[in-house]
C-alpha cells in the first residue's frame, strides 16, 4: 500500500517536472491533508445543512397551514427574507454584523470570543437559506394532495398533526422530491460560499493551495471534477430514494 | 449516469488541453508605448503601500513608484487593484503589464513571474494581536485561531513551523474585522502594515500590539511576465530600480509614507550610492 502511494506521488512529481502540470495534492503531504480536510468539511457541511434544511422545510410547511394568522405571517416573512437576499450577503451579515454584536464568551485560553464560530454561522445561514426554499417546495407538494384525502383522514378520526404527519406529508414528500432534488443540489454547491468567511471547505482549501503553489489552472480542474463527483453521488442517492419511496399506482 | 460521467470526463480533457501556454512574441515595452498607457496591478487595501484615500483615489508608496515608471516611459498610468491570490494570474493573462503589489520574492514564484532585481523593499512577518492575548513567542500560536490573508507567502511557513489554526480571508479588511470581532487571537501579516496600523493612532487599535519578534525577512519585487524579464521591459525596470536605490528615492518615499526605516533600503542605498 505504502509503495503504491509512493508510486502515485512519484508519478505526479514527474508530471510536474516534465510537463508543468502541478497536482501538488497528490505528492505534497501538507497540500494533500488540506485538500482532504476541505473535502471532508464540504461533505460534513452539506449533510448537516441538508438535514437541517429538510427539518426547517417540514416545520415551515406545518406552520404555514396553521390556524393562527401571526404564525403564518412569521413563516412568510422568514421565506421572503431568506429567499430574496443573496446567500453570500446573508453569510456576511450573520458573521460580520450579527456575530460580532452578540455577547462574547470565554474560550479555553481565557479570551473573549463570539459564541458562534464561522462554521456555526455557515451551517445556520445555509440551512435557513435552503430551508426557505424547502418550505415552498413542500407547500407545493401539500397543495397537490387532493382535498378528499385530508377529509377522508379527518373522518377516520386523525388529529390535525396526525393528518399532516401520516397522510399529507408522506404524499406531499413524494410529489416534492424532484424539486427538492434541485434545491439540495443547489445547497451543496452553495456551501462554497462559506469560503468567504474562512470555513475550511473545498474551495477554501483549493484557494490556499493555488495561492501558495501557484497551480491555479490545475486546482480549478480538480475542484470542478470533485464537485461533479460529489453532486453525482447526491443525485444517485436521491434517485434511489425516489424509487424506494415510489408507491405503485400513485402518480400525481 | 454513464452519459454524465463521459461528458464530465470529456470536459476535463478539454480543460487540461488548455494547459499549453500560448506563444507570445510581442514586446511588452513596445506595446505599452503604442497603447500610451501602462497597466499596473497594485494593492488597494495595504496602507501605506497602496490604499484608497478619503477621496476614493488609490495612493501610497507603491503608487508613486508606478507613477514614476509611467512618467519615465512617457505614458499614462492605469491602476488595477489586485490581491495576493490573483495578481500573478492577472499578469500572465495580460490584464496587467506589471505587478507592484507588496509581492514577496520567493523561489516558487520565480517559476511563474519574472522578479525585477534589485528588490525595492524587504518586509518581515509578525502578528497584530490584542494585548489581552498575551502572546510572548511564536510558539504561543500553536492550536490557536490566527487570522490571515489568502496568498501571503508566510502562511505556509508559519503554519508548518508553529501549527496555528489559520483562518484565511480573501482580503485585509475582512481579516482585520474578524480580529476585532474576537474571531482570532491575532492577525498574521507583514510587520510594515502592522506598524503603520498601530502608529496611525486609531482608537480601535489602542488595545492591540505587535508582540512577537519579526521573522523571515523577505525581499519584495516588481513582477513582470517571465518572457519580459530579459526583454527591453525587464531591462528598463532593472535599471530604474538601481536608480531608485542610488538616488535614495526609496529611502525618501519610505520616510514620506511613515514606514519604519528599513535596514534593507539603507544598505542598498549605501551599496549603489558609490557606483
Amino acid at each position: 500500500m505504502a509503495t503504491g502511494m509512493e508510486g502515485i506521488a512519484d508519478f505526479f512529481r514527474w508530471l510536474n517536472d516534465a510537463h508543468g502540470v502541478n497536482l501538488s495534492i497528490f505528492y505534497d503531504a501538507l497540500d494533500r491533508s488540506r485538500f482532504l480536510e476541505g473535502l471532508w468539511t464540504t461533505i460534513e457541511l452539506s449533510i448537516i445543512c441538508i438535514l437541517l434544511s429538510l427539518a426547517i422545510g417540514i416545520l415551515g410547511a406545518w406552520f404555514q397551514g396553521s390556524r393562527f394568522g401571526p404564525v403564518r405571517r412569521i413563516v412568510q416573512a422568514y421565506i421572503q427574507f431568506f429567499r430574496n437576499t443573496p446567500p453570500l450577503v446573508q453569510l456576511f451579515f450573520f458573521y460580520f454584523a450579527v456575530g460580532n454584536q452578540l455577547p462574547h464568551v470565554l474560550d479555553e485560553h481565557g479570551m473573549l470570543v463570539p459564541p458562534i464560530s464561522n462554521v456555526g454561522w455557515a451551517i445556520l445561514s445555509l440551512s435557513l437559506f435552503a430551508g426557505a426554499f424547502n418550505v415552498e417546495i413542500f407547500r407545493a407538494g401539500i397543495e397537490a394532495v387532493p382535498r378528499a384525502m385530508v377529509e377522508a383522514a379527518e373522518s377516520l378520526g386523525y388529529s390535525r398533526l396526525g393528518v399532516f404527519w401520516h397522510v399529507l406529508l408522506p404524499l406531499a414528500f413524494r410529489v416534492s422530491l424532484p424539486a427538492l432534488n434541485n434545491n439540495l443540489v443547489n445547497l451543496v454547491k452553495t456551501t462554497t460560499l462559506a469560503y468567504a468567511i474562512a470555513v475550511p471547505e473545498l474551495l477554501y482549501a483549493a484557494a490556499q493551495i493555488w495561492s501558495e503553489v501557484l497551480n491555479v489552472r490545475e486546482m480549478m480542474n480538480v475542484l470542478l471534477v470533485t464537485y461533479v463527483a460529489l453532486i453525482a453521488v447526491l443525485v444517485a442517492l436521491m434517485g434511489r430514494w425516489e424509487r424506494a419511496l415510489h408507491i405503485p399506482g400513485y402518480n400525481p | 449516469m454513464l452519459g454524465m460521467f463521459t461528458r464530465a470526463a470529456l470536459a476535463c480533457v478539454l480543460l487540461f488541453g488548455s494547459f499549453a501556454a500560448p506563444a507570445r512574441a510581442e514586446d511588452t515595452l513596445d506595446k505599452i508605448k503604442q497603447r500610451g498607457t501602462i497597466v499596473v496591478g497594485v494593492k488597494n487595501d495595504y496602507k501605506p503601500w497602496g490604499f484608497v484615500d478619503p477621496s476614493g483615489k488609490i495612493v501610497g508608496m507603491e503608487i508613486e513608484l508606478a507613477q514614476d515608471i509611467a512618467t519615465k516611459l512617457g505614458v499614462k498610468l492605469e491602476l488595477i487593484p489586485v490581491t495576493g491570490a490573483n495578481r500573478m494570474e492577472f499578469l500572465n493573462q495580460g490584464r496587467i503589464d506589471l505587478i507592484v503589489a507588496t509581492m514577496g520574492d520567493t523561489p516558487e514564484r520565480r517559476k511563474v513571474v519574472g522578479m525585477i532585481e534589485p528588490n525595492y523593499y524587504a518586509g518581515a512577518t509578525n502578528v497584530l494581536a490584542p494585548k489581552s492575548a498575551q502572546l510572548k513567542q511564536w510558539a504561543d500560536l500553536k492550536g490557536r485561531k490566527v487570522c490571515a490573508v489568502q496568498g501571503a507567502y508566510y502562511n505556509r511557513r508559519v503554519s508548518q513551523l508553529y501549527g496555528p489554526e489559520l483562518v484565511v480571508f480573501p482580503a485585509v479588511p475582512e481579516a482585520m474585522n474578524a480580529l476585532q470581532g474576537g474571531n482570532c487571537v491575532g492577525f498574521l501579516f507583514d510587520d510594515t502594515l502592522i506598524v503603520s496600523t498601530l502608529s496611525a493612532g486609531d482608537p480601535k487599535w489602542q488595545d492591540y500590539e505587535m508582540p512577537l519578534v519579526s521573522e523571515d525577512p523577505q525581499a519584495w519585487a516588481m513582477g513582470v511576465k517571465l518572457d519580459d524579464l530579459d526583454a527591453p521591459f525587464g531591462a528598463f525596470l532593472k535599471k530604474l530600480s538601481i536608480e531608485w536605490h542610488k538616488a535614495g528615492t526609496l529611502v525618501d518615499l519610505e520616510k514620506k509614507w511613515g514606514i519604519k526605516p528599513s535596514p534593507f533600503l539603507q544598505e542598498m542605498h549605501d551599496k549603489y550610492k558609490g557606483s
